[in-house]
């Protein structure tokens, strides 16, 4: 960088020419701060989720159903209804809320580790259901809370503390792309994947998040966003190299974009 | 010194964890990261004049540091 040498712009404060705000450091739902890594994709993903809970207005009949993972330390910062289930089973108990009170807005936030190791079955189930609630996937191919193991979604190649040569299909198997199964199920009513690495890709995820919310007050069935967050911890690789590492291995597996547009067919669009 | 900033961050730089995905994610390149630490022991981010407004900055960022203002365009132009 050249501009090393030129002036630091003083930012302590607000500015004191006239100035518009145009983004706040964090959303009004936040009530502290969180513990997670320097570089963890997952406060970003906390963020554009509060932030869309509040520009949907449904904030006060939002219910998260949240698992176990590093996330799970966010339900003391999230200022959201929450209940916190066994490992994997977010999907169930979400259902069990919504059909309580479907006049509610239910959401899970899950890991990878929680979702498709721990829980798979629940997910899949709900999905088949057509449950009209809304799961959001943070995958970022390893257990980060315990410590960095491999999880289902860990691509073929990556380091992780249980597969420290990369992950090798002969002895660990395939990862599982659960976004791409559940999207080719009846009963869904929107699936997409994103990714927090980059603001473009912030902004497309946050996209996401909003039409899946929007799918099920329509009542148009299960849906699911996958985001894709950095572990640079569990990755073996410095922060500023997270949204690398993501972009060269993840999305390489897991490309982006809508995988279940709303209103579209499963497509071999059986019970349609 | 002939650029102009149309933005400018409030930057709370004892929550910063230094990740650095400021420093990347910024168009107009003007992010660097300070020679000192804060009280967490951790390097942060520095505006440098050139700053946009665009938001890229608190997109990114995981410890939610960055408040983000235009600066409103109704007088003379800035920098001049």
């Amino acid at each position: 960088m050249t501009t090393q040498n030129i002036e630091i712009v003083p930012t302590g404060a607000p500015p004191q020419r006239p100035a518009t705000k145009v983004a706040d450091a964090s959303p009004s739902l936040m009530l502290g701060e969180h513990s997670l890594c320097p570089g963890c994709g997952e406060p970003v993903a906390l963020r554009i989720l509060l932030e869309t809970l509040q520009e949907l207005d449904i904030v006060q009949r939002s219910i998260g159903v949240v698992g176990h993972g590093c996330y799970g330390s966010f339900v003391r910062i999230m200022d959201i209804d929450v209940l916190q289930c066994l490992h994997g089973r977010a999907p169930s108990c979400a259902t069990g809320i919504k059909r309580m009170r479907p006049d509610t807005a239910v959401f899970t936030m899950q890991g990878d580790g929680d979702m498709v190791n721990e829980g798979l079955q629940e997910v899949i189930h709900t999905a088949a259901r057509g449950e009209n609630v809304t799961a959001i996937l943070l995958n970022n191919g390893v257990f980060g809370d315990t410590g960095g193991q491999q999880t289902a979604t860990t691509v073929l190649g990556q380091r992780t503390k249980t597969s420290i040569d990369g992950r090798d299909a002969e002895q660990h198997g395939h990862p599982i792309p659960i976004a791409d199964i559940i999207a080719r199920m009846d009963g869904v009513g929107y699936v997409a994947r994103g990714a927090v690495g980059t603001a473009g890709g912030v902004l497309r995820t946050k996209k996401m998040i909003r039409t899946a919310f929007e799918a099920q007050l329509a009542g148009e069935g299960f849906s699911l966003v996958e985001i894709l967050t950095m572990c640079p911890t569990g990755w073996f690789v410095t922060a500023p190299q997270g949204p690398d590492y993501l972009a060269e291995s993840m999305e390489q597996v897991y490309p982006l974009g809508d995988l279940h547009p709303r209103g579209s067919a499963a497509p071999h669009g059986a019970g349609r | 010194m002939t650029m102009s900033a149309r933005g400018t961050l409030v930057i709370d730089i004892d929550k910063c964890k230094g990740c650095e995905l400021c420093i990347a994610a910024c168009p107009p390149d003007v992010l660097t990261m300070s020679a000192t630490v804060n009280e967490t022991g951790y390097r942060y981010p520095e505006l440098h004049d050139g700053c946009t407004g665009c938001t890229a900055c608190q997109l990114v960022c995981p410890d939610h540091v960055f408040e983000v203002y235009r600066f409103d365009r109704s007088r003379a132009k800035p920098g001049t």
